[in-house]
C-alpha cells in the first residue's frame, strides 16, 4: 500500500509539467490556433526560469521569467498567424527550432549547475484523510497549482460565458463575430495565456522535475504535450488524463525496470503512443456510431461527449472580418 | 418595427453594388426582396445588418435615424437580426450552448433562465427543438428554427433571412412560413430575400425588385409573375418547352439491384433508362438519391443485383470501367467534390482530358480549347480565373464544360441549386442538347418544378426506397409533394 501510495503520488507531481503544457496549448487550439513551437518555448523557459531563480535566488521570479518568456514566444506566433496571416504551423516550427537552440546556446553558464527546487507543502488538515491526503495533499505548490489548473479551466469552459465564446472563436469565428465577439483581440488574449503556461511548464521541469539545466532538458515532452491534447479531445478533463495516464506508464516503466522483468525498458516509455492512436482510432470509427445507435437518446449523447474528440472547425485557419 | 432604408450606396471597387436604393419596411409586414444572384441583395441585407457599411444613405428604424450599424451584434442591439443561407451557428455544441453563445451575460452561462425561455419560445412557435441535442444532429430547417428564436430572445424586432427555403424540406417550408405569418402577425417585420417567385409570391406582402444594384420596382400582393419576371430580369424569359425526343435502347439497367452505406439500405431497383431519357430522383435529401447516384456512376458498389451498361455488366467493376463505358457523375457539392480550389479554368481542362496524356501539358491548345469552352458556355472568366473565384452558376458551367464530349449517361446531384433562373435555364438547356445526341440523363432534385420540367419518369425515394414510379406527364407538384412526405394517395 505505502509503495502505491507511493507511485501514485509521484506520478501525479511529475506530471505537473505535461499538465501544464497540455493545458496551456489547449487553450490556444480551442482558439483556433496552433501553437506548435511548444517544445521550443518549454525548453527556453526552462532555461530562462532556472537561469533567473539560480541568480536572484527566488522561485517565484524564476516562474515570472519563464510565464514571460512563454507569452513572448507566443506573442510571436500569434503575430504570425493572426495578424500576418502566415500558416501556424511553419511560424510554430520555426519557432520550436529557434527557441530550442537558443536555449542551448544562452543556457551553457548554467549546465548542470546545482539550484534552487520547490519545496513541498503538505497541506494540514487534509493530509490526514486516508489514502487520498498521502496522494494529493503532501505535495507541493506546483502540484495544487495543476490540480487548480485542470478544475478551473474546465469551468471556464463549460461554465461560464467567456469560455463558450472562447469555444465558439475557435469552433467557427464568423459566426462568434456575428454574436459580438471580438475574433482577433480574443485569439491574441488566450495565446498569450497559453504561452505563458507553457513558459510555466518549462520552469515546473527545471525547478521541480527534473531539477537544473541541461542541454534539450525537457527531452521531446513538448512535442508529447501536444499529442496528448489531440488525444484528450481538447477537453481539459480528458487531456489531464492523457498526461496522467502517460505518466502512469512512465512510471511503470521504472518499477517494472527494477522489478527485474523480461521485457526490455525501452518497450514502456512508447507505449503511450500506439495507445494514443488506437484511442482516436476507435473513439473516431463509425463502429462506435454504430455502438452508440443502439443505446437510449440519454445515454448515447452523454457518451457521445465523453468519447467524441473532434478538433475545433476552425483550428489553423485565419479569419477574416468583412 | 418599421425599416426604412434610404438612397443607399455601395461600391465595391468598380462595381456599384447598391445605386441609390430606398426600401421600406413596415412593421407587421413580411417584405420580399427579389433579384438574381448579383443583383445587389445580399450587399443591401448586409449593410442593414451591420456587416457592411454603406458609403451614403441613412437607415431609420421607426422613425429614429441611424447613419449606421458597428457590427452585426450592435444591428442586433438594435432589433435588427439576421438569419443565413446556411446558418451562422456551433454545430458540435448543444442547442442551448447555441442558444446562450452571445448573449449579454458576463461570467456565468445563465443556462437554467435560457433553458426555460427557449423552451416557452418553442412552444409559442411549435417548434419541437430539444436543448440537449447537438446542433450537428439537426436539419437545416431545424437550424434556422433554432437561429430564429435565438435571435427573438436577444430582441430582434425586424428579422432578414437570406434564402431561406434553399435546402428544407417542404413540410419545413410550409413550418417556416407559418412561423414568418405569426411574426408578421406579432407587429414584427420579416424581410425575406429570396431568387425563388413562387415562395416570394405565396409569403410575401410587399416586394421590391433589384436589378444590378438598382431598383426595379415594387409591387404588392398578389403578384403578377409575368410582371416580377420582368422586373428582375428587364424582359420576358421564355421558359422553353421541353422538345419530344424518341427514345432509343437501353442505357443502362439495373436488375434487382440493392445498395448500403452505414446508414441506409436501397433495395431491390430493376428499371431501364433509354437513351435520350431523363429521369428525375425525388424525394427528401437523404432518402437514397444519392446512393443511387453514385450507383450508376461506379463509385458506389451494389451489395446485391446487376448493374449493365449497353448490356455490358459492370457490377462491382472499377470506376475506370465506368468513365471508359462513357458515365458522368456530377456531384452536388461542386467546391468540395468538383472541382479543385486554387486550380484555373485551363489547368481544370488539363486534368479532367481522358484518354492518353501526354507528359507534358500543350499550354498553347490548352488555352484555346479554354477559351473555346468558355465562349461556348458563357463561362464569367478568363482561361486563368481560379474556379474558386467563379460566381455558383459560372462554377456549374464550367464543371458542365469539362464533361467529355460523347457521353452515354450522366447523373447529376442537384445540378442547378442555388443558382438564379438565368443560370439554370442555360444549363438545362446545355444538358437538353446532350439528350438530344442520345445521352440518357438521371438526376436528383429537391426542386418539384424542376423535376416536372425537365424529366420523362421520376422515381420517388422515400427513407431508402422507391416508392413510386411516374411518368412526369401525369403528375403534379402536389401529388409529388404528398409521395415524398411518405403518402400514397
Amino acid at each position: 500500500m505505502e509503495f502505491f501510495i507511493a507511485i501514485l503520488a509521484s506520478i501525479l507531481s511529475d506530471s505537473a509539467p505535461i499538465i501544464f503544457a497540455s493545458l496551456g496549448e489547449t487553450l490556444n487550439e480551442r482558439g483556433g490556433v496552433i501553437n506548435l513551437s511548444v517544445e521550443g518555448t518549454m525548453l527556453l523557459s526552462a532555461m530562462a526560469g532556472f537561469a533567473v531563480a539560480f541568480t536572484t535566488e527566488s522561485l517565484v521570479l524564476g516562474f515570472l521569467a519563464a510565464m514571460i518568456v512563454g507569452a513572448i514566444v507566443a506573442s510571436l506566433v500569434a503575430f504570425g498567424s493572426i495578424t500576418l496571416k502566415r500558416d501556424q504551423v511553419a511560424v510554430g516550427f520555426i519557432l520550436t527550432l529557434v527557441a530550442g537552440d537558443l536555449s542551448s546556446f544562452l543556457g551553457v553558464p548554467f549546465v548542470r549547475v546545482p539550484g534552487p527546487q520547490i519545496e513541498s507543502l503538505p497541506i494540514p488538515f487534509l493530509r490526514d484523510i486516508p489514502f487520498i491526503g498521502p496522494v494529493f495533499f503532501e505535495r507541493d505548490i506546483i502540484t495544487y497549482l495543476s490540480f487548480a489548473l485542470i478544475i478551473g479551466m474546465w469551468l471556464w469552459f463549460y461554465k461560464t460565458q467567456p469560455g463558450l465564446q472562447l469555444r465558439g472563436i475557435g469552433e467557427r469565428p464568423e459566426a462568434s463575430f456575428a454574436r459580438g465577439g471580438n475574433v482577433k483581440l480574443m485569439r491574441y488574449i488566450y495565446i498569450l495565456l497559453g504561452g505563458a503556461l507553457i513558459g510555466f511548464a518549462g520552469a515546473a521541469f527545471s525547478l521541480h522535475v527534473k531539477l537544473g539545466w541541461s542541454h534539450r532538458a525537457t527531452a521531446g515532452f513538448g512535442w508529447i504535450a501536444l499529442a496528448i491534447v489531440i488525444f484528450g479531445g481538447w477537453d481539459p478533463l480528458k487531456v489531464a488524463f492523457g498526461a496522467y495516464l502517460f505518466g502512469a506508464l512512465r512510471a511503470s516503466a521504472t518499477t517494472l525496470q527494477s522489478s527485474g522483468l523480461e521485457v526490455p525498458v525501452q518497450v514502456f516509455p512508447l507505449l503511450p503512443f500506439p495507445l494514443m492512436i488506437l484511442t482516436l482510432v476507435i473513439f473516431n470509427s463509425r463502429g462506435l456510431d454504430r455502438v452508440l445507435n443502439y443505446l437510449p437518446l440519454g445515454a448515447r449523447r452523454a457518451l457521445t461527449r465523453l468519447l467524441r474528440s473532434n478538433p475545433p472547425a476552425a483550428l489553423g485557419t485565419h479569419f477574416e472580418q468583412e | 418595427m418599421r425599416v426604412e432604408l434610404k438612397n443607399i450606396h455601395k461600391h465595391f471597387g468598380a462595381v456599384h453594388a447598391n445605386n441609390d436604393v430606398t426600401l421600406t419596411v413596415e412593421g407587421g409586414s413580411i417584405h420580399g426582396l427579389l433579384g438574381e444572384n448579383g443583383a445587389g441583395k445580399s450587399t443591401l441585407m448586409k449593410v442593414l445588418s451591420g456587416y457592411i457599411h454603406a458609403d451614403g444613405g441613412e437607415i431609420s428604424l421607426d422613425g429614429k435615424k441611424l447613419k449606421r450599424f458597428n457590427s452585426p451584434a450592435d444591428a442586433l442591439r438594435h432589433g435588427v437580426g439576421m438569419l443565413h443561407q446556411d446558418p451562422l451557428d456551433f454545430p458540435p455544441m448543444t442547442l442551448l450552448d447555441n442558444f446562450i453563445l452571445g448573449c449579454d451575460a458576463s461570467l456565468l452561462q445563465p443556462r437554467a433562465r435560457a433553458e426555460k425561455e427557449f423552451r416557452e419560445l418553442c412552444q409559442q412557435f411549435n417548434f419541437d427543438l430539444d436543448t440537449n441535442a447537438f446542433v450537428s444532429d439537426l436539419t437545416v430547417g431545424e437550424r434556422q428554427q433554432l437561429e430564429i428564436i435565438r435571435l427573438l430572445w436577444l430582441g430582434a424586432r425586424t428579422l432578414i433571412l437570406d434564402e431561406p427555403t434553399t435546402g428544407i424540406s417542404a413540410p419545413q417550408k410550409i413550418k417556416l412560413f407559418a412561423t414568418l405569418r405569426q411574426l408578421a402577425a406579432d407587429g414584427k417585420s420579416v424581410i425575406f430575400v429570396s431568387h425563388k417567385l413562387e415562395d416570394v409570391e405565396d409569403l410575401c406582402h410587399r416586394v421590391t425588385v433589384l436589378r444590378r444594384g438598382q431598383m426595379a420596382g415594387e409591387a404588392k400582393s398578389p403578384f403578377v409573375t409575368e410582371r416580377l419576371v420582368q422586373m428582375m430580369f428587364g424582359q420576358q424569359l421564355n421558359i422553353g418547352k421541353r422538345p419530344n425526343v424518341e427514345l432509343g435502347a437501353p442505357v443502362i439497367e439495373f436488375d434487382h439491384l440493392t445498395l448500403k452505406d452505414d446508414r441506409l439500405t436501397v433495395p431491390d431497383i430493376s428499371l431501364s433508362v433509354r437513351m435520350g431519357e431523363v429521369l428525375a430522383l425525388a424525394g427528401l435529401e437523404g432518402s437514397g438519391q444519392q446512393l443511387f447516384l453514385q450507383a450508376c456512376a461506379g463509385l458506389l458498389p451494389p451489395s446485391a443485383g446487376q448493374l449493365r451498361l449497353n448490356g455490358i455488366d459492370l457490377t462491382r467493376k472499377p470506376y475506370e470501367n465506368f468513365l471508359r463505358a462513357g458515365i458522368a457523375y456530377m456531384p452536388a457539392d461542386r467546391m468540395k467534390e468538383g472541382l479543385v480550389p486554387g486550380l484555373s479554368i485551363e489547368e481544370h481542362i488539363v486534368l479532367a482530358k481522358r484518354g492518353k496524356k501526354d507528359a507534358l501539358i500543350d499550354w498553347t491548345r490548352t488555352r484555346q480549347t479554354a477559351t473555346a469552352q468558355i465562349t461556348d458556355f458563357n463561362i464569367k472568366g478568363i482561361p486563368t480565373t481560379r474556379v474558386e473565384a467563379l460566381s455558383g452558376g459560372n462554377q456549374q458551367r464550367t464543371l458542365l464544360a469539362l464533361l467529355p464530349p460523347d457521353l452515354k449517361l450522366l447523373a447529376l446531384e442537384h445540378p442547378t441549386r442555388g443558382l438564379d433562373i438565368e443560370s439554370t435555364l442555360y444549363i438545362w438547356g446545355k444538358l437538353l442538347e446532350r439528350r438530344k445526341q442520345g445521352a440518357a440523363i438521371i438526376f436528383a432534385s429537391a426542386d418539384l418544378d424542376e423535376v416536372l420540367q425537365y424529366s420523362d419518369r421520376i422515381l420517388v425515394f422515400f427513407g431508402g426506397r422507391v416508392i413510386e414510379t411516374v411518368r412526369s406527364s401525369e403528375t403534379s407538384v402536389e401529388q409529388l409533394g404528398y409521395l415524398i412526405g411518405g403518402k400514397k394517395q
